[in-house]
């Protein structure tokens, strides 16, 4: 996108300052690029060297190459997926935020507090009860339905009245939508004793459960939410101008919104298919990287994905820490960092913006 | 340059007449909740797994041996129907309180944080520090205050400004819900129905231990915040407004806020947060007394029959015995749905 800095000199240089700190120059981008990944390939060694049982260096390296047979390895071996889901999970929420972020051009959308998460988690808990779905494609496209469902409604919900889907009104409608949720998924759940006791699962997310099974069962549709989100960057660059320039620009508004939004809803929906409601990646991560390489979109959801998986490594791997010998479910970890965060994003915007 | 012309007799009648007319609205209405509100602790008195005639209740609650209702109703379903009461009573004027405050439908205390903030600090106390009773009450008020404290101080640049207090509030509720989570997981086995008393509010097991600290709360208290009446009234049309008719708006605003956030706090460490009856009881007050003077009282009332009734609904006309927190819960879903399509046909903004 080209944005001509403007002539006069008062204005001007406050959008030439903004520019300056919006865009980034190659360079600094690719430097930003090898550090995210230098992180990610730490934190996900630590993911496995980490743990309840602590291990030795020979255990590892003889685990990752398949060996199973002292107990360390095992518990080496244990982690791996574990470790695996967490990137994943991370990078389709990481994203998923990205793209919500710009779709409602909003900088409180995160699947977590728009309460898309718990839509998808009350679907699948409803898929178990009334119509006996166990299987693990099913359960996957439950989850997607519940979100779709879930950003429908309180995209609705936000968007009704005086100016739109400002970020109050949205984060509004989603926190009651989600309390709501969360009741009905107890009141489904309630009467079930096979169900309640897996309950808690589908009210905090976490990565403890994972296995390759499941990873592979959800393994497709992120596919698809991923391609269809990072092909979106350009449509919303243009969406970020706003919908009448973004128009006049050639860009179908209405169609390139449903896209992304789409693939957004698929992300975050297989996420908690596997791994329960996780909040706040998908809200901390976006604005992060937005310091980090600028709002070139093109640019900027590649980076959301790779450090949302960042960020839920590390706090998969905080959770195990602090806690020993018992683990915190990540998604806790996830809301007491992300919560913060969404505080400072308050303070910072101006009032007439929220 | 207009000449104030005195309105005629006939207009300055038919005011005075609307006036008392609308008075009596309210008045008839707050009759009526009460009456209801009698009707639905009385039956909650009676039903159960067994059935005692209004008689008998009336004999144990007057202090009476009657042959099995003794233990049943005065120690089972009293203390229950009472924090029932007691409960709706606290919620419905907390909200109320927060609503009229920060003018926002959606501003309770339950959507913004302070009522999962006391449930937090409860289920520390209780299954942490293995506290009881009024200590526990003393903690979930502390936190309630803190959190309630904390919210206005961050957001408070150039005055406190309502949405991003609200917003603030969604933050912090998120972080109480989840820390309540981990409190409840570290207690070791995930104990399902403690864990639901404090993520969605229970009346199942009231004791009398827990009730009287809500119940005094609710006695100390109250008086407050209707004695405020007039200033909230006032604080409704907007800061500057308010200041202008002589209102102190930043007095007013702490009084209010740590009067309702007591209320929240007893009742909470008595029960848990019941779900969405501080968000519904002021607007269900709005929509059945009109605009006819302050809202506290009905909205209280309207509280303490959401309770009871959900309660009952809860026990009795599902097949599984369901805490009074998710009946609310569910029932706050279409409701939110109602408010927000109503306020969008009234052009009103959220």
């Amino acid at each position: 996108m080209t944005l001509a800095p403007s002539p006069s000199p008062t204005p001007g240089a406050a959008v030439a300052q903004r520019l300056g700190s919006v865009r980034r120059p190659r360079s600094v981008r690719v430097l930003w690029l090898l550090v995210v990944l230098a992180v990610l390939v730490a934190v996900m060694t630590t993911s496995v060297a980490v743990g309840s049982r602590g291990v030795g260096w020979s255990e590892i390296v003889a685990a990752l190459g398949g060996s199973s047979e002292t107990i360390g390895e095992a518990a080496v071996t244990k982690r791996i997926p574990r470790t695996v889901l967490a990137v994943v999970v991370g990078a389709a929420l990481g994203l998923s935020g990205a793209v919500m972020q710009g779709v409602t051009r909003n900088p409180l959308a995160d699947p977590g507090v728009l309460g898309i998460n718990m839509g998808a988690s009350l679907a699948v808990v409803v898929g178990f009860a009334w119509f006996g779905l166990f299987s693990a494609t099913s359960i996957v496209w439950t989850a997607i339905a519940g979100a779709a469902l879930a950003a429908v409604f309180v995209y609705a919900v936000g968007s009704l009245g005086r100016g739109g889907a400002t970020p109050l009104k949205l984060a509004l409608a989603g926190t009651a939508t989600s309390a709501a949720l969360i009741s009905f998924l107890t009141a489904v759940a309630l009467p079930r004793g096979d169900i309640a006791e897996s309950i808690q699962s589908w009210e905090i997310g976490g990565v403890g459960g994972a296995s390759f099974s499941g990873l592979r069962t959800v393994l497709p549709f992120l596919v698809v939410g991923f391609a269809v989100s990072l092909l979106s960057a350009r449509a919303l660059n243009s969406l970020a101008l706003g919908d009448e320039l973004a128009a006049g620009l050639g860009e179908r508004v209405v169609l390139a919104r449903g896209v992304a939004a789409l693939g957004s809803v698929l992300l975050c929906g297989a996420a908690t298919a596997v791994a329960g409601p996780i909040g706040f990646v998908g809200l901390v991560v976006p604005h992060v990287c937005r310091l980090l390489v600028g709002v070139d979109h093109r640019w900027l959801l590649p980076f959301t994905a790779l450090t949302g998986a960042c960020l839920l490594t590390a706090s998969d791997v905080v959770g195990r820490i602090v806690a020993r010998p018992s683990e915190i479910d990540v998604g806790i970890i996830t809301a007491l960092i992300g919560a913060p965060f969404f505080i400072a994003i308050v303070r910072r915007q101006k009032v007439r913006e929220l | 340059m207009t000449v104030v012309v005195p309105p005629p007799a006939a207009t300055v009648d038919a005011v005075a007449r609307n006036r008392v007319r609308r008075a009596g609205r309210r008045r008839a209405v707050i009759t009526v909740l009460a009456v209801l509100v009698v009707v639905a602790f009385a039956a909650s008195l009676m039903i159960g797994r067994t059935f005692y005639p209004p008689g008998d209740v009336v004999r144990v609650v007057l202090g009476q041996e009657v042959q099995g209702a003794t233990f049943t109703v005065g120690r089972l379903r009293l203390p229950r129907a009472v924090l029932a009461v007691v409960a709706g009573l606290s919620f419905g004027l907390a909200g109320v309180t927060f609503q009229t405050m920060l003018r926002n439908a959606l501003a309770s205390p339950d959507v913004i944080g302070v009522t999962s903030g006391a449930g937090a600090a409860a289920a520390f106390a209780i299954v942490f520090l293995g506290w009881s009773g009024t200590a526990v009450s003393v903690t979930a008020i502390v936190a309630a205050l803190a959190v309630a404290l904390l919210m206005y101080a961050l957001a408070f640049t150039d005055g406190v400004v309502g949405t991003r207090l609200i917003l603030i509030g969604i933050g912090i509720a998120a972080m109480a819900r989840s820390i309540t989570s981990w409190v409840l997981s570290e207690a070791g086995a995930w104990d399902f129905a403690e864990a639901l008393r404090w993520l969605t509010g229970s009346l199942n097991g009231s004791t009398w231990e827990a009730t009287v600290p809500a119940l005094v709360a609710l006695v100390v208290l109250a008086p407050v915040l209707l004695v405020l009446t007039r200033q909230l009234g006032a604080l409704q049309l907007g800061d500057d407004t308010a200041s202008a008719l002589g209102i102190r708006v930043d007095r007013t605003r702490v009084v209010a806020i740590v009067a309702a956030v007591g209320l929240l706090a007893f009742a909470t460490a008595a029960c848990g947060p019941i779900a969405f009856v501080s968000f519904l009881a002021g607007p269900i007050a709005a929509r059945i007394v009109g605009p006819n003077g302050s809202l506290l009282i009905p909205a209280a009332l309207v509280g303490a029959l959401l309770v009871l009734l959900a309660d009952l609904v809860g026990q009795f006309a599902l097949g599984t015995r369901f805490p009074v927190g998710v009946v609310t819960g569910v029932l706050g879903a279409p409701y939110l749905i109602y408010l927000i399509v109503r306020t969008n046909r009234a052009g009103g903004s959220l």
